[in-house]
């Protein structure tokens, strides 16, 4: 009942934390500044990992996929699977979770180190809000980042399939882009979209209630950077869950 | 020296207590700090100079007991009051408190921009002489990261200076420098002081430093002030925790040593050793 108890207290803490960001996000959109050096900071610095991954990822659906469709004589299919794989799963998905590893962890630290180093007090004495001028600006920024790193994943998903798939494993070019055409639709791009967003939220509000609320120690800032890849990845796939049925 | 012309309280503390959790901190606190005067609180570490800081901008409130500043009373001020009386307040925290994902000059232009709308050539005139009061006009480009303790906290005093407040309040601001920059900020503070009509508060254990500066000092200890005067007054007091506290002295009535059962009995108490897991 502790743990239980505890762990309630927690989300309602988050939930009032969300509250009280949602109410500065207006007076944050307003200074385009800083929350577009924050889209840089966590969408453009995440960029070459993101690329790399959707590129390998793809190669693997590349090899897996052909081999698997091979079985039941359907080659051919290989770019619809593909694709909606990489649109509707594996590109929010893993695109979320690579977003919780490198750009989570680096707001949860900067923002727990904000507090440590007694900055977001300094701010507080010079009337300024820390969560307008700090926590808004990243929230904004990672939710707007998160799903244009998504589809870069993807294109880069579909590329890489494509570049094993036709080039190595033998399917015809015209066979995959023709079929992924004809069967991938606007709503399976829209299930990729939805999906981007809330996981863009999910992370970035994570990364940002733990960074502000991290004890004022290297402790308390390593202890807020571990807790937000963990309970960003483990909401991810549990949203993920949640959306894959709603969307059925 | 004290105004010659009386001058109201910009600051007044009236009977406070507060509590960290079970511990008390002020147990009936009284201080007041005169319009246009150097304040200095002192005493020992761990006396609640830093908690005394905080009370006064508002980010805690007493127990009981009152705490005005500029005619406020800071602990029934909604949240937008206390926004607005902090913009007439300025501080100079220990470590700077510098942003630093910001250069020197941004930092220093950081209040303006939040409070105030100013066209660019103004707020860079503006910038760049406070700047150039603290001598670091030259460090405008540098990272945060790239000055030193003591430059960190001449940028942050022009930071403090900025929006010219009514109330500066300094926490600590000679610890850790060298004595060029000690000698720096004393003077600095005494200069801020007088050409800018600021009231300043300096918390502080460096005796002689703001012993040199302060109009009057308040000595802290054990939760309220034990004693208050001009720097000649409290040198010449005869109570022997002021003298111990301004001598510096480790014999007295302040202990150095954190309460702790007899020393030899530890030593040789196996008890001890084994409830600490030592075979």
């Amino acid at each position: 009942m502790g743990a239980l108890g505890r762990s309630l207290a927690r989300v309602g803490a988050v939930a009032i934390f969300l509250l009280r960001v949602l109410a500065a996000c207006p007076a944050a959109l307003a200074r385009p500044g800083p929350w577009i050096r924050q889209i840089y900071n966590t969408g453009a610095r995440s960029l070459i990992i993101i690329m790399l991954c959707g590129l390998v990822v793809g190669m693997i659906m590349g090899l897996a996929f052909s081999d698997m469709l091979a079985r039941f004589g359907s080659e051919s299919a290989l770019g619809v699977a593909a694709g909606l794989a990489l649109l509707k799963e594996l590109g929010p998905v893993l695109t979320a979770l690579l977003f919780a590893g490198r750009a989570g962890t680096s707001l949860a630290s900067e923002i727990g180190l904000m507090r440590a180093t007694d900055q977001l007090t300094a701010m507080q004495v010079m009337a300024v809000d820390p969560l307008r001028a700090v926590v808004a600006p990243r929230f904004i920024g990672g939710i707007i980042a998160m799903p244009l790193l998504v589809a870069i994943f993807d294109i880069m998903g579909v590329f890489g399939t494509q570049l094993v798939g036709v080039s190595v494993m033998g399917v015809d070019a015209g066979t995959f882009w023709s079929q992924m055409q004809n069967q991938v639709g606007l709503d399976d791009v829209g299930e990729g979209v939805v999906k981007s967003l809330v996981f863009g939220f999910a992370c970035t509000l994570i990364a940002v209630f733990e960074g502000f609320h991290a004890a004022p120690t290297a402790e308390g800032v390593g202890l807020a950077t571990t807790r937000t890849v963990i309970i960003s990845s483990v909401l991810v796939l549990i949203f993920d869950y949640m959306l894959t049925a709603a969307f059925l | 020296m004290v105004p010659p012309v009386p001058a109201e309280n910009l600051v007044e503390v009236r009977g406070v207590r507060y509590s960290a959790g079970a511990r008390p901190i002020f147990d009936g606190l009284d201080l007041a700090v005169r319009q246009g005067s150097i304040t200095a609180v002192m005493g020992p570490s761990g006396t609640g100079k830093t908690t005394l800081l905080r009370l006064l901008t508002g980010q805690i409130r007493a127990n009981a007991g009152s705490v005005h500043v500029l005619g406020e009373d800071v602990a029934t001020l909604p949240r937008r009051g206390l926004f607005a009386l902090r913009r007439r307040m300025g501080m100079l925290f220990q470590n700077g408190a510098l942003l630093t994902d910001l250069d020197v000059f941004e930092n220093v232009a950081f209040p303006v921009r939040e409070h105030a709308r100013l066209p660019e050539p103004v707020l860079r005139r503006l910038v760049l002489m406070k700047l150039e009061a603290v001598g670091l006009r030259g460090a405008a480009e540098l990272m945060p990261q790239e000055l030193s303790g003591g430059m960190a906290r001449r940028v942050a005093l022009a930071r403090a200076i900025v929006m010219d407040p009514e109330v500066l309040i300094y926490d600590e601001p000679f610890v850790g420098l060298d004595p060029v920059s000690m000698g720096f900020i004393v003077r600095l503070i005494r200069r801020l002081n007088d050409a800018l009509g600021i009231t300043s508060i300096v918390v502080s254990h460096d005796v002689p430093e703001v012993g040199s500066i302060a109009d009057y000092s308040y000595l802290l200890a054990g939760g309220r002030a034990v004693a208050q005067g001009t720097t000649p007054e409290l040198q010449a007091s005869s109570d022997p925790a002021v003298r111990q506290f301004m001598l510096g002295s480790s014999e007295g009535p302040v202990s150095f040593h954190y309460p702790a059962p007899d020393y030899a009995a530890q030593l040789l108490d196996d008890a001890d050793l084994r409830a600490r897991g030592v075979r």
